[in-house]
């Protein structure tokens, strides 16, 4: 029982003076975390906007993969993203492996589906007239896009918050991907597992805290959300 | 003024974040290790110091020598710092490794509960895994072909046993050195570490930790760490040159005091024996 108390103690030491190798970890995090969410909403929201406003053949069962993959564990992604980035794989040549940016490729690919899935929901739950008015108005289809886009904003934010959730608090692509490196590539989480190997546990519990602070914020921020789109 | 505000603050992070995307520092090393340098807080020690005398930048992932020595396979890393001479010799013969050099060694020790279920007080090393080959207290391997797991699957060989893998005493954790110890302490069971890790544990306990040492100094627990160089000719993109002034600067006198002088609990974790 001592060792979660001091651990939970320590943990604030750690916090408010600054610790460099805490504040190291949240940064990286932050970085990788922010390009892969950026990057899931920008591949992910045309994608899903397609998805859930075409129809086309085929379409419900490119529905039923995207649902699926939105289990694809995250070991799984790290050990793809690892092959493909190795030397010896065939993205070798692009020096992505053991970087923030080869991480953030990994986490787009996790984010991804989140954002197809629900923006794809999201845009067939859109009032069917508003395509109707669009058309009659003459938009071309990328007014189109951007209008239901814009119509959606509320659940596109939604989508863009759930992938950050599940972006921030994975393990298995930073640490396979990344390598927990000091100074570079270790996050809050592989941090958080490296210290529990080490028996640190101050530092884990002191990590922890971060992260459940940084899901807090997210979690505000949707139902700051939802509350604003008036569900 | 909100959108201001939020301008303000997304400007700011983007520039705090900025730093690490465009930081290829000049001479960086990537050095694939095993788990004990690592978890003992040598490398701590060791990196900032290369820094000031070599203006190389040293990126370490901590792993177990089977898996480094893969990595440097694959030339996603420039130099390898393992412990497991025999494998070592092997990767070099097969032309993946380079200037294998001899840094520095400590060795391993067998630690278990206090009462001692198995009874390997005065044991040999061969006695002492016969012992426990009777399955009376649980023993925990790593279980992840790291440096101290081939020692260990050595010493069964060495004692006439058959590798124990499924047996219900039997725990392989796969994971790093200290995990393993502490899953020993949960069980209440036997491992095997390297003497440095140990020491680091008890410091952890503040000098009182929940295992003790049962067997020790024995010619077959020596535990050699070793440089090796992945092989240019294997692979086009390592830093061959780095690596080179890396083994000079590892082999140093400077650098073999330090690693020398590295004490917790006022003990050595590795006596350097480069030549």
């Amino acid at each position: 029982m001592d060792y979660i108390l001091s651990g939970l103690i320590h943990a604030f030491e750690l916090l408010f003076q600054g610790d460099p190798e805490t504040y190291s970890a949240v940064k990286t995090t932050v970085l990788a975390s922010s390009l892969s969410v950026g990057a899931s909403m920008v591949i992910g929201a045309p994608l899903g906007f397609c998805l859930g406003y075409a129809h086309f053949p085929g379409r419900r069962l490119i529905r039923v993969i995207v649902d699926t993959l939105l289990s694809l564990p995250t070991v799984v992604i790290g050990l793809l993203c690892y092959a493909f980035m190795s030397h010896r794989g065939p993205l070798g040549g692009l020096e992505l492996l053991f970087t923030i940016p080869g991480m953030a490729i990994g986490q787009t690919i996790l984010g991804l589906p989140i954002v197809v899935a629900m923006t794809a929901t999201a845009v067939e739950n859109l009032d069917y007239r508003l395509k109707q008015t669009l058309l009659t108005l003459g938009t071309d289809p990328r007014q189109l896009l951007l209008t239901s886009l814009w119509e959606a904003r509320f659940a596109l934010a939604l989508a863009g918050a759930a992938a950050y959730g599940r972006i921030v608090s994975e393990v298995g692509i930073s640490m396979m991907v990344g390598g927990n490196i000091k100074w570079h590539t270790r996050t809050i989480t592989t941090a958080i597992a490296l210290e529990t190997g080490k028996g640190q546990f101050a530092m884990g519990i002191a990590l922890g805290l971060i992260l459940i602070t940084l899901a807090l914020l997210v979690n505000l921020a949707m139902s700051g959300l939802k509350r604003l789109s008036g569900q | 003024m909100v959108r201001k505000s939020v301008f303000l603050f997304l400007t700011a992070l983007a520039l705090w974040m900025a730093g690490p995307l465009s930081g290829s520092a000049a001479d960086s090393l990537m050095l694939a290790t095993t788990t004990s340098t690592d978890n003992t807080g040598l490398m701590d020690i060791l990196a900032p110091e290369l820094k000031k005398d070599t203006g190389i930048e040293l990126k370490w992932t901590a792993i177990g020598t089977g898996k480094a020595l893969e990595m440097g396979k694959n030339c996603d890393v420039d130099v390898l710092l393992v412990h497991a001479p025999a494998a070592e010799k092997k990767y070099v013969a097969d032309g993946f490794g380079k200037d294998r050099t001899q840094v520095m060694y400590n060795d391993f020790v067998i630690i278990g509960p206090e009462n001692d279920p198995a009874g390997l007080k005065d044991s040999s090393v061969l006695e002492a895994i016969r012992k426990l080959g009777a399955g009376k207290a649980a023993f925990v391997s790593r279980g992840d072909n790291s440096g101290t797991n081939k020692k260990e699957i050595f010493l069964w060989k060495e004692a006439g046993l058959a590798v124990p893998d499924k047996e219900k005493w039997y725990v392989q954790t796969g994971q790093g050195m200290i995990a393993t110890i502490n899953v020993a302490t949960e069980k209440g069971g036997y491992t095997m570490t390297d003497r440095g890790t140990f020491i680091k544990f008890a410091d952890n306990h503040a000098g009182n930790p929940p295992l003790r040492v049962w067997v020790e100094n024995d010619p077959a627990l020596f535990n050699q760490y070793s440089i090796i160089a992945v092989n240019p000719a294997n692979c086009k993109n390592v830093q061959y040159e780095l690596t080179r002034k890396f083994t000079d600067w590892m082999t140093s006198k400077k650098i073999q005091n330090l690693i020398g002088n590295f004490k917790l609990l006022n003990k050595k974790l590795y006596i350097p024996n480069a030549r």
